[in-house]
């Protein structure tokens, strides 16, 4: 049996300065910020202004692209994640992350949910049963496919698809889940749904969400950071993060304060 | 209105031509397979599948070089399938953009264009002679296969990229390496493209003549062969055989022999892709 493994106070994260570029374009730049375990993180701002960049430093899918560099420091629980013996890899398994949109496997549902145990080496049928059951108990799943689980995942809906994909990413029991704009491609009560999956989750997970939607940001999170790029010629960077009832009702920032009353963006 | 008008009859004029050449394709292939199978289809019989040649080739059968075909085309799959497969995976998953990668696609590209007989002088030299194979099923197999790379790994690379890379991403974000996100989403996935193409790849070779000439290809051989050093009969060589050098043959039979190579070739391009559909069916994107 596998213990249901809760990682409360674990899943911090502390950027300083960090930066990346594309070959010579310079897309975001000097970010520092503190991500709080157990808690709800939305990254806002305007399209194109880098919060998916930053979501993938986290889990260094950035690396996958070939020509990002990332510079300053990224410390998950303290530990530098892109120090050169730091295995992505490994990371991954403790940083998850469900997609925008939703990208289940061509296999079956419990397959797809079993992908990563299996990945790590969990063979025991009993143990892949008992973490399919509570990954897909948690993403607000099982009781929709328990009898379904031989199922082709294609064969769900949209918002399924997607809480199929969330309980993927929760089966490797991360510490962290990164979610780029989860519900954006999803109907308005499957956008529900998920919203609702992820203000349970911050129990087990520290969740950091990317969303378009100032309106989820202010449902969801408990911090909110407003990322821009006031231009193309400029990196785009971090304007300020705290609590997200601050920002909403009374933002340090006067660019903030216009973003989030729907000047521009 | 004039200009709409000679728009429209721009546009007729277009369809008719397209069409015209849509139509002159599917009659030729029409005619060639009726053809073949009205000229071949009398000399068909048990006895003609199942015995050796007689009387000068002039009567028996044509078994000897239906198993040396066979021979030859699963030799040829068991190099040409792993190498080509391999190195397909490695351009599409692995290769960087590059100078070295340019250099392997021109090599690649370079290799289609080679004309056949060129392999056959190149097998003759390399496998025959130089590593002392002997005119064999095995240095055959080891030509065609050369002949065959080019069609597979480009088969290969196709239906690779058509797999959508939110996929990949998929599974390198949940801790799995690039190999295995390859060998247990990607390449299951593109498999029905990949057995496609290299089964296309694999009929022409089943068909070649020149490339086996020099390597592989002998006139007239009772036995069947008994290891991968024999040397064997070949369809596409023994119609070249009974056209050419073997007077007061009934034409039948060469069509016969004719008909038995496009037969089995089209019989395998058939059940590739009834498999490719019944999968496809199974997943859509």
């Amino acid at each position: 049996m596998v213990t249901a493994q809760s990682h409360a106070g674990k899943g911090s994260f502390d950027l300083h300065d960090v930066s990346v570029t594309y070959g010579s374009e310079t897309a975001i730049a000097g970010v520092s910020m503190h991500i709080e375990p157990n808690a709800v993180t939305a990254l806002i701002g305007p399209s194109g202004c880098g919060k998916s960049t930053l979501l993938r430093c986290l889990n260094r899918m950035n690396d996958e692209l070939g020509n990002a560099k990332v510079a300053g420091r990224i410390l998950l629980d303290g530990v530098d994640v892109y120090d050169k013996e730091y295995d992505p890899v490994e990371l991954r398994t403790k940083v998850g992350q469900v997609f925008q949109k939703p990208n289940p496997f061509p296999m079956t549902i419990y397959d797809n949910v079993a992908y990563g145990p299996r990945t790590q080496g969990i063979r025991k049928r009993s143990d892949l049963d008992a973490l399919v059951e509570r990954s897909l108990t948690r993403a607000a799943l099982w009781g929709e496919v328990k009898k379904d689980l031989k199922k082709h995942a294609f064969e769900l809906s949209g918002g399924q698809q997607q809480r199929v994909c969330i309980a993927r990413a929760l089966a490797t029991e991360p510490e962290v889940l990164l979610m780029d704009e989860p519900a954006s491609s999803l109907d308005p009560i499957s956008t529900q749904q998920i919203e609702d999956t992820i203000a349970e989750l911050k129990e087990y997970v520290t969740i950091v969400i990317v969303t378009h939607n100032m309106q989820q940001a202010a449902r969801i999170s408990d911090k909110t950071a407003f990322m821009l790029r006031e231009s193309m010629e400029e990196p785009a960077f971090l304007v300020e993060v705290g609590e997200t009832r601050t920002m909403f009702t009374n933002p340090g920032d006067k660019r903030t304060e216009a973003y989030i009353t729907g000047r521009f963006g | 209105m004039n200009r709409i008008k000679r728009a429209r009859t721009v546009q007729t004029v277009a369809v008719a031509i397209t069409g015209a050449a849509a139509a002159f394709i599917i009659a030729a292939a029409l005619f060639l397979f009726v053809y073949i199978v009205v000229r071949g289809a009398p000399a068909i019989s048990w006895e003609f599948l199942t015995d050796v040649p007689r009387k000068q080739m002039k009567e028996g059968g044509i078994l000897p070089a239906i198993v040396g075909t066979l021979a030859l085309t699963l030799g040829t799959a068991a190099f040409a399938l792993p190498i080509g497969v391999a190195a397909g995976i490695y351009l599409s998953e692995y290769a960087p953009r590059g100078r070295s990668t340019r250099l392997i696609r021109l090599a690649i590209s370079n290799m289609a264009g080679v004309p056949s007989i060129v392999y056959g002088l190149f097998g003759l030299a390399l496998f025959v002679i130089l590593l002392d194979l002997g005119k064999s099923i095995l240095a055959g197999a080891l030509t065609l296969a050369c002949l065959t790379l080019p069609v597979i790994i480009t088969a290969t690379e196709e239906a690779l990229r058509q797999i959508p890379s939110d996929l990949r991403q998929a599974s390198l974000a949940l801790g799995a390496t690039r190999w295995r996100t390859i060998y247990r989403i990607v390449l299951p996935a593109a498999a029905p493209g990949i057995v496609t193409g290299s089964i296309l790849g694999l009929s022409r070779a089943a068909g070649e003549t020149a490339p086996i000439l020099f390597t592989a290809a002998v006139y007239y051989k009772r036995q069947m062969p008994d290891s991968v050093f024999a040397d064997v009969m070949v369809l596409p060589y023994h119609i070249f055989i009974l056209a050419t050098q073997v007077t007061g043959r009934p034409d039948d039979i060469i069509w016969g022999t004719a008909l038995v190579l496009v037969g089995g070739v089209t019989a395998i391009s058939v059940a590739a892709a009834t498999w490719r559909s019944i999968q496809r069916r199974k997943v859509r994107w």
